[in-house]
């Protein structure tokens, strides 16, 4: 299945865009994408962190990935 | 009784401590989060923000709900402002109303020091010669 990934602050700089685009097999987990992310991208593993977000609220390690979720790239934050 | 917003616009702190007055008030706490012109020794020129503001917003209210449910605190006001800024503006203004000022300093706070931690805003700070998203790396 194809996974749309936005991406936002450093995330978008080390992809060069804000969308990404991933093939992943179904049953994908947060963990397999962040995994498979790591490895496409290794500029992410200098990161204090790497989240991600799944329908616009914090995905945990085992949280299983569908076609059409909204998924999102959460490098370290900082407002305030 | 909670108020969050995410503006691309000059913040009004006068709004947010009108959202938390009441009469039942005894007390208000009002963070203003300013843009300082340094960090470390290096001179700061603009900060610029962004967010992914459907999820800001959800976890903006979630710090309110648990300051709400922990803190006896009657009305919490969270505004946030996005886009380009310059030294002396400001990014955050937090309002916390209370029947007690102690609760009223403790979740205000809370709401600062969790907003830092878990909201996905994102600051790039710009300097004379070059620029840096903050805390991205350890």
């Amino acid at each position: 299945m194809t996974l749309e990934i936005l991406t936002f602050g450093i995330a978008r700089d080390i992809i060069g865009s804000s969308f990404l685009t991933i093939e992943m097999t179904e049953g994908t987990t947060v963990n397999d994408l962040k995994r498979q992310i790591l490895a496409l991208y290794p500029r992410f593993i200098a990161l204090s962190s790497l989240m991600i977000a799944v329908n616009a609220e914090y995905g945990n390690e085992t949280t299983v990935l569908h076609k059409g979720d909204e998924i999102a790239l959460i490098p370290p934050v900082s407002g305030g | 009784m909670i108020d969050i917003q995410l503006l691309s616009t000059p913040l009004s702190i006068s709004a947010c401590e009108a959202f938390v007055e009441s009469p039942e008030v005894g007390g208000a706490v009002v963070f203003i989060g300013t843009v300082r012109n340094k960090t470390a020794a290096k001179t700061v020129t603009r900060l610029e923000f962004e967010s992914y503001k459907p999820m800001a917003i959800n976890e903006m209210r979630k710090i309110a709900e648990r300051a709400l449910s922990t803190f006896s605190v009657f009305k919490i006001c969270i505004h946030h402002r996005i886009g380009i800024l310059d030294i002396g503006e400001i990014p955050v203004v937090i309002a916390v109303s209370a029947p007690h000022r102690g609760a009223a300093f403790d979740a205000c706070e809370f709401c600062i020091d969790e907003l830092k931690k878990t909201v996905p805003i994102w600051k790039k700070e710009i300097f004379e010669d070059g620029e840096v998203w903050v805390a991205a790396h350890p």
